[in-house]
């Protein structure tokens, strides 16, 4: 390239990209199908030079050249328009001639993600290699000569938890003597579906998830639930039988709360729950937010606003000023409104603010759990700075408040709710029983989900992380019909009900050994161990080495 | 897996009539210790039955700091009996001083007081023993109680109840729970030796309650003198009965309810639907796991016998009007009734209570699919 070919500070040469695609020219075979699929338009059809030298056998004749052009695949250099690594032109490939591989060594584009003066803002996951604490946790506590183990096959497991708020034994006999009210709890399976909005969502992945979660349910009997997010719910499964497996979540937007309100007389059944958005693992502090590129014309009547405007939520609920305000008025406003008979509960980001909020709960005799998102949690969109620095992890979270409940004679009345990277690097079953056997009482999953059901190509290497601009390659998270038409929301569906068959036999087989079987193990600390003598101190488990 | 019998009789018996049907049973346990309730006694002790007796094991020292502790608030010793075996302790047994039971006359300042805060008193002043006993290691005090003894101590049974002892013909009682092994999941401490006791209320367990330890953070929560120490795993069974019969005022027909619940499918056309879900929703924290044989002994004289969810553990209940006993196995149910009608013996399952009142008449079952007592 000539000196004066446009040279910025942004220019960037192929070995600064994080990605780089590997073409073959040998068994390309030009259909142009990687090029299309691209999400980024990160490679396009290229056209390049070549010389060949004919030198004919003997001395006498000079050797000639001629100039040919031929085609092939170039990858752009543009920050704009860098490979995100997905390889959906692999996928696509039929020969197999194209390929992205991860060059470990170059940091150049970390200082170019921010064009225009705009910080990366990015959809996914936190992109933090290694086993994260949740992975390094074991179960030691296994029971063989004293006692025979069950067998995880044979026997009669009870894996239900509760959601809802549970009165003392004392107050619950007198309120069965006197005829009192109690408040309501649901009986559910400890494995949730987390906030995933329709919006952030695509109609297909939508519509997958929910009719896996209703298949467990009606022809397993597996009681799984599933929370909207924030972003309201379509009418016609407000007006099902279905939405008692559904938690609807409201958060400060209040985005899609007018449909919700208006179908309340016309339900046929209460939803499982409300949960109160004040705060998610991936982003502590930050509301939610939904860019203008997914923002089409349903999602825009769903949620009655106009098309192709980004639409954040604020971090607070605008009209309360504090968290006792916040409870009080909305938790009780949501219970009036189905007759007090639906828990209502807060979702907050773990941090270190989480026990003031808890004691807060703890105190309101309406709050019917709490939900805590770690900081390994995924999202739809955020900034780049939130997701990666933001936050709290689960574990220690999770046991300061059960054990500050714990302290308070409080344990399981106020069921904990954990999330935030469960299942991050795919132990989704040991994370879980971890974070049980650790005091919540169940643990919701959002990426994962999308991941295993709909096969997500993020990864924790900063693969993929385009859910915000619509652009999911996979069809999960875009608003485009000529995207999300390639997922199938039957095969999500099946994917759902595979996911949850297994994770309940992997649970089993934890809990089987550690004789446990008639109730959940929750606060079963003396299970835990882990070869980190600090970790092992703080989370009050035993350090095993 | 210890081996756990119990006995029952309209006639105070010798504690020697148990130990021996535990030994019968020997290959069941490691002969590594005993534990032992007497309840409702015969003998010098029954006639005092309101005086509190004093049971442990107390050093020279430690029985001069008791007699001055007793006296300091008012306690009066009544009548003693005590065993310091002059013989050197058999193997396995260390040599611990003097074995105790004495009643008290007690202070004028209790007199009068409603059970429940005189119960309270009691349990304070053997939870105070306690905790100076562990300190200075001069005493170790199991009871504080009207008409019940307990006696703890390593070593095989049988041999133990001799160097004691224990047949002396004194030492006798109506109701006996008798337990042949030391604690073996924790450390071995005289204080993890079943039967566990507390306010009248005693059980005994074989088996691992692999739910320990949520159970134990929430029973210490509870704001119960008492419910404290948790040197063992089965402690929480005599807790969780207690719990259950004077936290909630809940008869012994909702104690397996509390610790083994029906499952959604049981409760389905149950006629206490309702109630039996929410108290399972309200007392979940309570549920136990892990196989467990639980044989216990209420205030009232009431014996029972209870097996976990899946009943893994052996049990047995027999006897005739008059005497009954329960028992892991039924050697030891021959060896101490021998002229029982052996086509009556029952085994639990894993819905029933098998009880025997006071009067020893016969076992009634409870199942958990029945009827309950109306809540009032
Ligand atoms: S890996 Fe993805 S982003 Fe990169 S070139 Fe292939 S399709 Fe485009
Ligand atoms: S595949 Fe879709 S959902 Fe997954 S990281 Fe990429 S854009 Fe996001």
């Amino acid at each position: 390239m000539q000196s004066n070919a446009g040279l910025t500070p942004s220019t960037l040469s192929l070995k600064d990209l994080p990605w780089q695609i590997d073409w073959d020219i040998h068994t390309c075979t030009l259909c142009g199908r990687c090029t299309a699929v691209c999400p980024v338009n990160a490679i396009e059809l290229g056209v390049f030079r070549k010389r060949e030298l004919h030198a004919k056998p003997g001395i006498p004749e000079k050797p000639t050249n001629t100039y040919t052009i031929y085609h092939g695949i170039r990858q752009r250099t543009d920050p704009a328009y860098r490979c995100i690594g997905c390889a959906m032109c692999n996928m696509v490939c039929p020969n197999n001639a194209i390929r992205p591989r991860q060059l470990s060594e170059s940091p150049m584009l970390w200082y170019h993600n921010n064009r225009g003066g705009q910080p990366r803002t990015r959809g996914g996951r936190r992109n933090e290699h290694g086993p994260n604490l949740l992975d390094q946790v074991k179960f030691i506590r296994i029971s063989m000569l004293t006692d025979p183990a069950l067998d995880a096959g044979r026997h009669e497991f009870e894996l239900k938890t509760l959601l809802g708020r549970i009165l003392p034994p004392e107050e619950e006999i007198n309120a069965l003597k006197t005829d009192g009210w109690t408040p309501p709890v649901r009986e559910i399976y400890p494995l949730i579906i987390g906030g995933m909005s329709f919006g952030a969502l695509s109609p297909n992945m939508w519509e997958g998830l929910y009719m896996g979660i209703s298949y467990l349910n009606e022809e397993l009997g597996i009681p799984a639930r599933i929370s909207t997010g924030e972003g309201g719910c379509p009418p016609r499964l407000l007006r099902s039988r279905f939405i008692k497996y559904v938690i609807l979540q409201i958060a400060s937007g209040y985005f899609g709360w007018d449909e919700i309100i208006r179908a309340i007389p016309e339900m046929q059944e209460d939803p499982c729950a409300i949960e109160i958005k004040y705060g998610q693992g991936a982003k502590p502090g930050d509301g939610g937010l939904l860019m203008w590129y997914k923002v089409n014309k349903l999602i825009a009547a769903l949620r009655g606003v106009p098309q192709g405007v980004s639409l954040p939520s604020p971090p607070t609920h605008q009209t309360k000023y504090s968290i006792e305000e916040a409870v009080a008025k909305m938790i009780q406003s949501m219970y009036m409104a189905w007759g007090f008979r639906v828990p209502v509960y807060p979702k907050i980001s773990a941090s270190s603010t989480s026990l003031a909020v808890l004691n807060n709960l703890v105190r309101n005799p309406y709050a019917a759990a709490l939900a805590v998102d770690g900081e390994d949690g995924g999202t739809g969109a955020a900034y780049n700075v939130s997701i990666n620095h933001m936050g709290h992890p689960i574990a220690s979270n999770l046991r300061d408040c059960y054990l500050n409940l714990v302290a308070q004679g409080r344990q399981n009345e106020l069921p904990i709710i954990a999330g935030g990277g469960i299942g991050k690097n795919g132990n989704i079953a040991a994370n879980a029983a971890s974070l049980i056997m650790l005091g919540a009482s169940a643990v919701q999953v959002g990426k994962y989900m999308m991941q295993a059901a709909a096969g997500c190509i993020g990864s924790e290497g900063d693969r993929c992380n385009v859910c915000n601009i619509g652009l999911c390659p996979k069809g999960i998270t875009s608003q485009d019909p000529r995207i999300y038409r390639r997922l199938d929301p039957e095969k999500v569906a099946e994917r759902v009900v595979d996911v949850y068959l297994a994770f309940d036999t992997e649970m089993r087989k934890i809990f089987a050994p550690l004789g446990r079987s008639t109730s959940l193990p929750i606060g079963m600390s003396d299970a835990l161990g882990i070869a980190d003598k600090d970790a092992a101190e703080r989370l009050q488990i035993k350090y095993v080495v | 897996m210890c081996r756990l019998f119990s006995l029952t009789s309209r006639d105070p018996v010798s504690p020697m009539l148990a130990i021996n049907a535990l030994n019968v049973m020997k290959e069941g346990h490691d002969g590594s210790g005993v534990g032992l309730y007497l309840h409702d006694l015969g003998g010098p002790f029954g006639e005092m039955k309101e005086a509190p007796i004093l049971s442990g094991i107390f050093t020279e020292a430690g029985l001069k700091r008791l007699s001055q502790t007793a006296a300091e608030i008012g306690l009066d010793p009544k009548y003693s009996m005590t065993f310091s075996p002059q013989t050197p302790p058999p193997p396995g047994t260390p040599k611990r001083g003097t074995y105790l039971a004495r009643a008290y006359d007690i202070p004028e300042a209790w007199k009068g007081l409603p059970a429940d805060e005189l119960a309270q008193e009691y349990t304070r002043f053997r939870l105070m023993l306690r905790a100076s006993g562990e300190e200075l290691g001069d005493m170790q005090v199991f009871s504080f109680w009207p008409d019940t003894i307990m006696v703890k101590e390593v070593g095989d049974p049988l041999t133990v109840g001799q160097y004691l002892g224990l047949d002396n013909k004194d030492l006798v009682a109506r109701r006996i729970l008798a337990q042949g092994r030391q604690n073996t999941n924790y450390a071995i401490n005289l204080y993890a030796c079943h039967p566990f006791f507390l306010q009248g209320v005693c059980s005994m367990t074989n088996g691992e309650n692999t739910a320990f330890i949520p159970i134990r953070e929430y029973l210490s929560s509870r704001g119960v003198d008492g419910y404290s120490g948790y040197q063992s795993d089965s402690e929480v069974f005599a807790h969780i009965l207690h719990f259950t019969l004077k936290r909630l005022g809940l008869g012994l027909e909702y104690y397996k309810h509390i610790i083994t619940p029906l499952t959604d499918e049981e409760l389905e056309g149950h006629p206490d639907r309702e109630n039996l879900i929410r108290l399972k929703q309200a007392c979940r924290k309570l549920i136990i796991d892990g196989p467990n044989c639980v044989i216990g002994c209420l205030p009232d004289g009431a014996m029972f016998m209870v097996q976990d969810r899946k009943k893994l553990r052996p049990g047995v209940v027999g006897g005739k009007p008059g005497i009954f006993a329960f028992s892991s196995e039924i050697c030891g149910l021959n060896a101490a009734i021998p002229d029982r009608d052996p086509s009556k013996d029952f085994q639990p399952m894993h819905l029933d209570t098998a009880i025997v009142r006071p009067d020893c008449q016969e076992v009634t079952i409870c199942n958990q699919m029945q009827v309950l007592p109306r809540l009032h």
